[in-house]
Parts: structure tokens; sequence; C-alpha cells
């Protein structure tokens, strides 16, 4: 894609979205804010999809940047919503940094279910920390905009355009880096590492890399999770969290950026519509809704705009 | 030198535990090359089959002959893989062989999904009490301190399945068509292997020692819903640390995982939840593929 | 005589009992045509992964251009300027012919592969064509790898190995594969490019026919030693090369 149609695509999707708040009433609000939160963490996975490499334990990420957040908020008076977002990731991007190198290491089945042990030991260890809520987790306030402090729907509708503009930022420069030279030597990573490194590149590298991009993602979708909730515990680290994240992702493919939102959307939509009508029902439901994309859909629903070979020309 | 003992002692029960519950998976994956999630579903399902039948069995006058229900729970875990094992292996995994193993991974997350809430439509959100078979055995008392006698039968149960899974795959034919499947299919099948039979008594072995594993855990519990999702990702920590898809890799990996999280308990208990995981890895840092997996370089 | 850009002093490789590599000393003049001749297990694809980072020899040195590259990893040897084609060529399946050359291109043409410049730019574009066109492979540009046929793929494989500045390229059985009649046109359209270059060539290959016609110099492998180390005429009639290797009739 050309520059320019990106950032016009880009400018638009901003509109369409943003006009939601004008539109949408207050839970729908809500939940497309959370959807999009969780799209972020989502858009990490398929940027290690790119690569080849399935994360099994975003919640890792998730958790830490609310926690961060929730921190920050608590002891230090912080309720900014740009300094907190800022601090959750620079928090996540250290700690990826540090888990990226060793982790890149790791092929597979490996990767996911190491990934999936760090969430869980982060998971645990929230869990035993008692002065910090324990199981309980803790309570952070409203976030303020630069001095300015909405409550009620200005509140909801400021949260809610500012995680749309950070789903627009964060999924323009994704496609960018899918774009770039560095964005195409990962994709070749997925498809022939042995090929990579005899090119004089290093996979360790590419797969670092995108680690770390969702490792940023991840706090970020956090933080904007728990301003919304109002709320955090050490679930948001558990792996069946972290299993609705890969849900996402493969419901969304590797292809196509726009697809993390609109899978994201459609889960969260799923998920309170059965939660209202069939409350014990609704992992059955997702359980066969997981099954039908793997079968009928392998490369997700961006395959159905984005087909490789017209990628080409 | 009693704290040393009683972290052995914790350990081992602990461990004893772990393996009946992570060697059916490494069993699975040895022969399928899928790492099942559902096993964790097995497992809170055979969880629930014991119990009920348990519960049939003391309700149809049982208490006359308590000891029965040992065989009532052994039965529940058989009834749950001669159910599951094939409707699961025929019915949907077979159509995933050979696909990526990620990918694997995410069809068996669904079918857990899927398990989780058909529990809940056959045995609903009310918690199930069994204790009967958990106090027969009586107490045992090892110096200063006592233990519930069931306890050591889980050890015991546990040497049982694991003889018994060495020694088929070792001692008799069938154990050797097994070996040979899981070290090349194509070439097993090519020399007369009817390997999609050979898949599905492995998945229904693998399948019972899971249920087995909920069953013999029910009468110490209370079965409630979400029981499966826990115990699956120890057993995969055990598996991995093991090495996947070997059965002595699993017990040691039982072992290394029980010990120190029983020691966890008694010194740090703090770190009782991760300590499980900082062991996994570790020993991934030092041996990337487990304890017991065999390497192998690609030729180019 | 010029001046020797790789040099392998005494190379020992063993694989538990099987002893791959044994005393292996070569070396070869900038710009020469060397081939490795020897039957399957004789050592020539583990020179050949030795030289290019796969596997590490056990003891002895190898020298490229004077600097000890002995132990180093495939991606350090190859941003020096050794490069190598596959028995089996190593092309990404799900990508195009044109997108896997501007892998190569993402890599080699700029030093550092950057997160922002696009990958598909006219220019990268252009660059990745002229060098498909060089090995007239430029037709099926558009076509994912597996509609390929086995010399299309191989050219492929040599053009994305020649996309940065090589110096030095190992050709691993360079017409395996290939259909008979498309060697000969194949193997001089790489010897071509290849020496236009400049670059110092050694292959692997089992054709007798094409070891005479393109290289200067043969090195025949049995048993992990190197039997014969000379002009192809030479090596070709020599007695333990015709017992041990072409099996011809002395």
């Amino acid at each position: 894609m050309m520059r320019s149609n990106l950032l016009l695509s880009a400018f638009g999707a901003f509109a369409v979205l943003a006009a939601g708040s004008v539109i949408l009433p207050d839970w729908a609000m809500f939940l497309f804010a959370m959807a999009l939160a969780k799209g972020l963490v989502c858009l990490g996975i398929v940027g290690m999809m790119r690569g080849g490499l399935v994360s099994f334990g975003q919640g890792l990420y998730y958790c830490l940047g609310a926690y961060t957040a929730t921190l920050v908020a608590g002891s230090f008076g912080v309720s900014d919503i740009f300094l907190l977002t800022l601090l959750s990731a620079g928090v996540c991007l250290l700690v990826g940094a540090a888990f990226g190198p060793l982790l890149a290491n790791y092929r597979g089945i490996f990767f996911a279910m190491l990934s999936l042990a760090l969430s869980m030991v982060l998971y645990g260890s929230l869990s035993k920390m008692s002065f910090i809520g324990g199981t309980d987790g803790l309570n952070i306030a409203a976030p303020t905009f630069l001095g300015w402090a909405p409550e009620g729907r200005p509140l909801q509708t400021a949260l809610y355009i500012y995680v749309t503009a950070l789903v627009v930022i964060a999924g323009t420069l994704m496609r960018i880096f899918f774009d770039s030279e560095q964005g195409l030597i990962t994709l070749a990573t997925r498809d022939n590492e042995l090929r990579v490194e005899y090119l004089g590149a290093s996979v360790r590298n590419v797969m670092s890399y995108t680690y770390v991009f969702g490792a940023v993602l991840g706090g970020i979708g956090g933080t904007i999770a728990v301003l919304a909730l109002g709320h955090v515990d050490p679930e948001f680290a558990f792996w069946t969290t972290s299993g609705e994240f890969v849900f996402v992702a493969i419901l969304a493919g590797y292809l196509s950026v726009p697809a993390v939102f609109v899978a994201a959307i459609i889960l969260e939509m799923v998920r309170s519509f059965s939660n209202l009508y069939f409350p014990n029902t609704w992992q059955l439901a997702l359980g066969i809704f997981l099954l039908a994309v793997i079968v009928m859909l392998p490369n997700g629903l961006g395959s159905l705009v984005r087909r490789r070979k017209e990628d080409a020309t | 030198m009693d704290l040393v003992a009683t972290i052995l002692v914790d350990g081992l029960i602990y461990a004893g535990w772990l393996f009946i519950v992570s060697v059916g998976l490494t069993l699975v994956f040895g022969v399928l090359n899928i790492l099942n999630i559902a096993h964790g579903s097995l497992y809170a399902i055979g969880a629930y089959a014991s119990a009920s039948l348990v519960g049939l069995y003391f309700a149809a006058g049982g208490d006359a002959v308590p000891w029965g229900s040992y065989a009532a729970l052994i039965l529940a875990a058989v009834l749950v893989a001669l159910v599951l094992g094939p409707l699961l292996e025929r019915g949907l995994l077979r159509f995933f062989y050979g696909r990526d193993e990620v990918l694997n991974v995410l069809v068996t997350y669904a079918v857990f999904l899927i398990l989780e809430d058909v529990m809940k439509l056959i045995w609903g959100v009310n918690p199930y009490f069994v204790y009967e078979p958990y106090t027969l055995l009586g107490d045992v008392e090892i110096g200063p301190l006592f233990y519930v006698g069931y306890d050591f039968a889980v050890i015991g149960a546990a040497i049982v399945v694991g003889l018994a899974v060495w020694l088929t795959l070792n001692r008799t034919k069938i154990g050797k068509i097994v070996l040979a499947v899981i070290h090349d299919s194509e070439m097993s099948e090519t020399m007369g292997v009817n390997v999609p039979r050979i898949y599905l008594g492995a998945f229904m072995a693998g399948a019972f020692l899971a249920a087995l594993g909920g069953a013999l855990t029910a009468p110490m519990i209370s079965v409630t819903p979400g029981l499966g999702v826990n115990v699956i990702i120890v057993a995969f920590a055990v598996v991995i640390i093991g090495g996947l898809g070997s059965v002595p890799g699993a017990a040691i990996g039982a072992v290394m995982v029980g010990i120190s999280r029983a020691a966890s308990v008694h010194l740090v208990p703090e770190a009782e939840l991760f300590i499980i995981y900082f062991v996994m890895a570790i020993v991934l840092l030092f041996r990337p593929e487990g304890l017991f997996a065999k390497t192998q370089a690609r030729k180019i | 005589m010029s001046q020797s850009v790789l040099d392998v002093r005494d190379v020992q490789k063993s694989f538990g009992a099987v002893t791959a590599a044994q005393d292996i000393s070569v070396s070869v003049p900038e710009g020469a045509v060397y081939s490795l001749i020897g039957t399957n297990g004789a050592g020539k694809t583990t020179f050949v992964n030795m030289v290019t980072g796969y596997i590490k020899p056990d003891s002895g040195s190898i020298t490229f251009g004077g600097r000890n590259i002995t132990g180093l990893a495939p991606r350090q040897i190859t941003r020096l300027g050794i490069h190598r084609s596959f028995q089996i060529a190593q092309l990404c399946n799900e990508l195009t012919v044109e997108e896997n050359m501007l892998v190569a291109g993402a890599i080699h043409a700029s030093g550092r592969p950057s997160f922002l410049r696009s990958a598909h730019d006219a220019r990268a574009r252009e660059r990745a064509v002229a060098t498909l066109e060089r090995f007239r492979i430029a037709e099926h540009r558009h076509r994912l790898i597996p509609e390929l046929s086995g010399g299309v793929k191989k050219l492929l494989d040599i053009a994305m190995a020649m996309a940065g500045d090589t110096k030095v390229m190992l050709l691993d059985e360079p017409t395996s594969g290939v259909a008979a009649d498309e060697k000969f046109p194949i193997m001089d359209l790489v010897i071509e490019a290849l020496r236009a270059e400049g670059v110092t060539v050694i292959f692997v290959e089992h054709d007798m026919d094409i070891v005479t016609r393109y290289s200067e110099r043969v090195l025949a492998f049995y048993d992990g030693r190197i039997i014969a180390d000379d002009a192809p005429d030479e090596v070709l009639s020599d007695a333990d090369v015709r017992r041990y290797v072409t099996g011809a009739p002395a």
C-alpha cells in the first residue's frame, strides 16, 4: 500500500470509529473501548504470528501494564492518562526487552508454553501479594486528560476517543512495519528461518523485535482496560485471558491489521450477548466458533479482504 | 530434619498426583504429536464421573462394602475413556494430524472450552463431595506427623501407573509397535501397522489416565467447575520439564515439581504458585527441549 | 598464481563414530571455480556446511581473506561475503518469486534493514527484478514457489544468495532436481553470472560432464578425506578416484 493511501485510510478509520462516540449508547461504548483495548494486545500477537510465533502468555503484559498504571496512580497520585499509558508502555518495554532475547530462542509450542509460564508466574506472584490486593486486586480512580477531569458520559467518551486514537496510531505503525524491510524479513522467517539466516539476518533479532512490540502493545491495552473497568486483579495474567487474546489473533489472521480489531469486537459482542442469554454456555459457543474458524478460515478474517497474491502485484 | 522429612513426604505425595495427571499428556503427545489442553477437561470429567458413581454406589447400599467405592472410582475413569476417547480422537483430532503443533493446541483449547460448559450442563455448578474413599484407609503416622493413608495410596497408584505404562511400552508387542509409531508413523504404516488404531488406543489410554487422576482426586476435594483449568497448566509444566513424549521424563518432572512446590510451601509460601513455572523456565533455559527429549539437527 | 581467498587447514569433524571430515586442507585462489565430487556421505556437504557455519569443526581452522571464521554463525559468515545455495532450494513458499528476492534485497541492500522503509518500493523492486532477469527467471516473478519447476527454484535460490556482496559462492548440487536438458543451460547461466562478478565458486556435483566442463580444479572426497586435488582430467583419471568415486573402469 502507498504511504498516502495508508494515511488516508488511517484518518478514515479514526473518523468512523470516533463517530461511534456520538452514536453509541453507554454500554456499547464501554464494550467497544474494552474490545479495542484488548485488540491492541492481540495486535501484538499478530505481529509475532507474522514471524511464526504464537504467544500464549500475552496476559503477562496486559496484567503488567494494568498493575503499573494502578500502582502509579495509587502511590503517586498520577491520574493523567497519557502519562499512565507512557509509564506502563515503558515498564512493559523493559520487561519485554529482558525476556525477548531469551524467548526468541524457542519455537512453536515451546515458545507458546514458556510465554504462558511467564504469565502464570506473574499471576501466581500477584495472587500471593496481599499488600497489593492479592487475588482481590486493586481499584484505580478515573483518569484525567491533561488536567481535564470529566465524569459520566464525557469520561466514557474521552476514554473511547483516546483508545480509538491509540488503535489507529498503533494499527498504522504496525502496517508500516509489516510492509517494511524488517517486516518482510519477519514474514520470511515464518516461512524459512534457514534461508533468512543464510541471507545474513538474525532470526533471533527478528523474533525479539516482534516480542517487544507485543509487550508494549500488551501494556497499553492493559492500561486502557483497567481505566475502563476501574479495577484490576491477577486474572489479567491468567492463561485463559491469554487464551482469549490468541483466539482473537487466530480469528483475525496475520494478513490484515483492521481484522484484528474487527475480531476483538466480534468476540466482545459474542461474549456480552452470550452472558445475557446463555450464561452457562458461552464458552461452549466460543469453542465451537474457534473450531469453525480453524477449519474454515485458517488464515483468519484478514484472508477475506487481503489475498496474498493480490498483495504482490 | 523434620522439615526436610515433611517436605519430602509432601513433595512425593504431590509428585504422585502430578505424575498420574501428566503421564497421559506426554503419552498422547508422543504418539499423536498433539499437546492436549482438553486433558485438563478429561481430568475434571473424571472427577465428576467418579463423584457421581461413588455417590450412586453408596446410595445403592454400598456402605456394607465401602471398599467397593474404589472400584467405582476406577470404573468412572474407564467410562470416561471409553466414551470421550473415541469421540474426540475419531470425531475431531484425526482431521488435524500432521498440522502445525500450535494450531493443534488451539484445536484442543476449543475442545477444552466446549467441555467446560458441557460439564456445567451435566453436573450443574454446585460442588460435589465424596469423602468416604478418602477416610477408608485411616491415618499413617510418620514420626511426629500424621498423614491420611489415602494420600499414600496416590503415591502407590502413581507407581503402579508408571510401571504399567513403562512395561506396556517396553515389554509387550503392542508397546513396541507404539514406540515404532512414535519414532516414525509413516514408516510404521508401510510396515503394516494399523496406525489409526494405535492413535485411537494411545488417546484412550491418555484419556483414561487423565480421568483416573481426576477420579482419584475427587474424594480429596470438592468437585467444582473450573477444576481442569489449573491442572492442565501444571501438567504442561511437568511434561515440558521432562521432555515432551517421554514417560521417564514425566516421572522426573513430577518429582522435581512436587518437591520444589512442597519446599516452597514450607519455606517461602509466597512462591507456591509460581515455583512450578520457575523450575520449568530454569530447565528450559539449559535444556531447551526438556530433560529427556531427543534433539535432532535438521539435514540440509 | 593469485592469492588464496579461502583457506581450510587440518579440519576434523566426526558425528559419533562417523568421521565426516578428516585432515581436510584446501586453499582456493580468488576467482577460481572448484568442484567437489564424491559418493553420498563422502563429506562434500559437510565441507560446505563447515565453511558456511552450519556445523562447527571439531578442530582445524577456516580462514577467509586472512580472517579466521572458524565457528562463526551462518549469518556472520554470510555477512562477510561467503554465500551458499542448497541441495534442496531454501525458499519462502508462501511468498512469490519477486517477494523472495525482495527479502534478500531487504537484508542486503541497505546495511541495516529498516522498520520504516518499505520493502516493496519502486527502487527495491527494480533491483529485485534486475537480479531475476540476470538469472532469466523474471517472467515467473508473480508466481508462488510451489508452482515452480526444479530448475527455476534452483536459480532463485542462487539469485537470492547473490543479492549481497558475494565474494565466495558455495553451490551444493546446483543441478540436482533439475531436468536433464536444463542442466547445462542452468550451469552456463550461473557460472557466467558468477564469473562476471569475479566471484570464487565451489560447487558440489555428481555429473562428471558438468565437473569437467565448468571447474578448473576438482577435489575428490572419500570417507571424509580428500583423496585427490588437481585439474579435472588428472583427478578423473586417478586410480583411487575411479575406484571410489566415479566407478569408471580403470
